[in-house]
């Protein structure tokens, strides 16, 4: 079974966004512009953050707005991009409700979520979790 | 960008509302960053003698080469010529402001000028915006301000707010900047700063990839360091109950200054430790940017309207110990609501909470030994534990309503040159006590760190170790440890790293972290740049016209006893001048 990354209780979050730096550090580069995870705060620290991941949709927004056919489905939920393939127009960005592609700037093209779940083992209050989808 | 190239300076010049930026990596090679560079930075900016609250005093923010690279490395450092004690200004804030600033591509910036009007800067890696403040200035709460400037500006996660309240405004000289609502740049009067150049805020915002020499070394030794930050008992102590932890433990080995240090233990031990206010209060725990030790406690206070049934807001409040020691058990405040309704209107105000509770401890003592009645505090009758007239004496403080208010708007120090009672003002080097009373270390320390901070060296640690373990060291000895101790601490301050973190980030292992990113320096370089940037700060203040020998001794430290017994004034000056000794070239 393929898998995800989710979030299994979000007021455990402390905002540390150590999942951030994990993922930019997929690269083996320090700092967050690479990453495909994000951490912020809504209305304020004291109201708690929100987590932005991919969360491997059966049937993603992302894919039915690629022009080229760079986004495509994984089998079993979930996306892959092909950057080759990908001309940077930003229409999946636009179109996940969640927020969840992100643009890394190094490559100047959309990013997002591999489930490989690096990000997880620097999840100190175990907030988010790799699970099958 | 390269994690070794930290080398941007971000120049603001507030009265042509222009910025420019200079690369200036050598800066940042021979003094690594943060309050290294930044006190070089101050050296050149701040001409001599000048008046803090005018617009030649420049503010520095520095971060250093492990800002955004490493955990627990989230710390910015401000520095300016202090409003309160006259020369060295410098001031630690964490929350999102270090990663913020290394992710915009700064290494440092420096604040020129002054505004005619109110303004907030809104700073990325594209430069520097001037917007107009005039509709904040005035404002009665900086959560308010964050809350406007948070909608205004975007950027939520990768953005730092900092700001001030009234205080800073007022330009009251212990006034401090608040940063992402519940961390502060506090001591010393930055706010102040802020005040004087009409700055009311300064949005800064970020993102950044930094490519390290050695990829895979990378990677291993920030595993190492996380495995270390996670398994270490101090993180699960800062993120269990916090640094309000000490509370307890002070209380119980009677160094904790209660009611203006009348006395070292606290009646209210069982409502005001930081075991009960998380019992009872704790809302939400949150962390810096990039560390996951999650120290900051926020309590959450059900407070009822009076004039509507079953209708209650809930204040987010956030408290560590010294505040708690200086608003609580310096004032003898026994219930938790009481100190967490100060706090807040503290917070509010964006006053630095230690300098507000000492001050209006002695205050207090004052009015109980009748060198100040009623007369002179316009009615209000302050008394150990009545926290509704401290609230109110703290509104009038900030806005300097009458003679009193003002004096007390200016410092303990000022005040008691006023009205008296100096042998109970507790300052040193003209800066509020901090929350020890453990021994001689913790004295020597005071007086001499630099910023007169138990921060500066931790004297309180050094008794606290000695008393555990029943042992007593010469106050020459004492003035040694302190005096390593604090040049060590510059270099933790020049990563920049939490003090948190110190027992991790030791010679070797910053040695071994400077390595794979691509700079080579060994642990006995890094130890000899600590002495040397210590000196830059001591040349600083002396240029002002700081002193150690001329340093006052607040009799009430003389008068009650330490877990050491009473202390002797010769013992301490003996440790001062052996500090003094090593730091001008005898080490």
């Amino acid at each position: 079974m393929v898998k995800r990354i989710s979030v299994v209780d979000v007021d455990l979050c402390v905002g540390c966004q150590l999942c951030m730096f994990a993922c930019n550090r997929r690269f083996a580069e320090a700092g967050i512009s690479r990453a495909a995870i994000f951490v912020q705060s809504v209305g304020g620290i004291e109201r708690g953050f929100i987590i932005k991941v991919c969360r491997a949709c059966k049937d993603p927004p992302c894919v039915k707005v690629c022009p080229t056919g760079a986004i495509s489905k994984r089998e079993g939920g979930g996306v892959r991009i092909d950057h080759k393939k990908c001309i940077a127009c930003g229409n999946c960005m636009k179109n996940c409700p969640i927020g969840a592609i992100f643009w890394d700037d190094s490559l100047n093209k959309p990013t997002v979520c591999t489930y490989c779940g690096y990000c997880v083992s620097y999840c100190p209050y175990g907030v988010i979790k790799l699970e099958e989808v | 960008m390269e994690a070794h190239s930290l080398s941007k300076i971000l120049y603001i010049d507030l009265d042509n509302k222009r910025y420019w930026v200079k690369e200036r990596p050598e800066l940042f090679k021979e003094w690594l960053g943060g309050v290294g560079v930044g006190i070089k930075l101050l050296i050149e900016e701040c001409p001599k003698n000048i008046d803090p609250l005018s617009g030649e005093n420049p503010i520095i923010f520095a971060i250093g080469y492990f800002n955004g690279i490493y955990p627990l490395a989230s710390k910015t450092i401000a520095l300016f010529k202090s409003p309160l004690t006259k020369d060295l200004g410098e001031s630690h804030a964490g929350g999102r402001c270090g990663i913020a600033i290394r992710m915009a591509g700064y290494g440092a910036i420096v604040i020129k000028g002054s505004s005619d009007y109110p303004i907030y800067l809104v700073i990325n890696e594209n430069g520097v915006k001037f917007r107009d403040a005039s509709a904040l200035w005035g404002m009665s709460s900086t959560t308010a301000v964050g809350r406007i400037l948070r909608e205004r500006e975007g950027t939520p996660g990768i953005r730092s707010i900092m700001r001030i309240g009234r205080a800073g405004e007022k330009m009251i000289p212990y006034a401090c900047v608040i940063t992402e609502t519940f961390r502060t740049f506090g001591r010393l009067g930055l706010g102040a700063v802020f005040g004087s150049k009409k700055l009311k805020a300064i949005v800064i915002s970020g993102r950044d990839s930094l490519k390290v020499k050695d990829p895979r070394g990378y990677r291993s030794i920030y595993d190492e360091l996380y495995n270390s930050f996670i398994k270490s008992g101090a993180m699960k102590k800062y993120h269990d109950i916090g640094t309000s932890m000490n509370v307890m433990s002070l209380n119980l080995i009677s160094s904790l200054p209660v009611r203006n240090l009348q006395k070292t233990k606290f009646e209210g031990i069982n409502e005001l430790s930081g075991e009960a206010l998380a019992e009872k209060f704790l809302g939400r725990r949150i962390a810096c940017a990039h560390c996951p030790v999650s120290c900051i406690h926020i309590a959450a206070l059900r407070i009822p309207y009076e004039n509507e049934p079953y209708f209650y807001k809930i204040k987010m409040i956030p408290y560590d110990y010294e505040p708690i020691y200086a608003l609580g058990c310096m004032l003898d405040i026994r219930s938790a609501e009481g100190f967490l309704k100060i706090m807040d209107r503290v917070e509010e105000l964006g006053l630095d909470a230690m300098s507000t509770g000492v001050i209006l401890a002695w205050a207090t003592e004052c009015m109980e030994k009748g060198i100040i009645t009623t007369k002179e505090t316009d009615g209000l009758l302050l008394k150990w534990g009545d926290y509704k007239t401290y609230i109110e004496a703290i509104n009038r403080i900030v806005e300097m309503k009458g003679e009193f208010y003002e004096a007390l708007s200016k410092g303990v120090e000022y005040a008691s040159s006023k009205y008296g009672g100096k042998d109970f003002a507790l300052s040193f080097g003209g800066n509020e006590m901090p929350g020890y009373h453990c021994g001689l270390a913790t004295h020597i320390g005071f007086l001499v760190g630099m910023r007169h901070s138990h921060l500066d060296n931790a004297g309180y640690d050094i008794d606290q170790k000695l008393n555990a373990e029943g042992k007593k060291l010469s106050p020459k000895e004492i003035g040694k440890m302190i005096f390593e101790e604090e040049s060590w601490r510059q270099v933790l301050s020049s990563l920049v790293v939490c003090f948190f973190s110190r027992k991790v980030y030791t010679p070797e292992v910053i040695s071994k972290c400077f390595s794979v990113i691509g700079i080579d320096i060994n642990p006995s370089q890094l130890k000899e740049k600590g002495i040397e940037i210590l000196k830059e700060k001591y040349k600083f203040k002396v240029r002002e016209g700081f002193s150690l020998e001329k340093l006052r001794i607040p009799k009430r430290i003389l008068e009650t006893p330490t877990p050491q017994g009473v202390l002797k004034e010769e013992d301490i000056r003996e440790g001062i001048m052996e500090y003094k000794r090593l730091l001008e070239g005898g080490y």
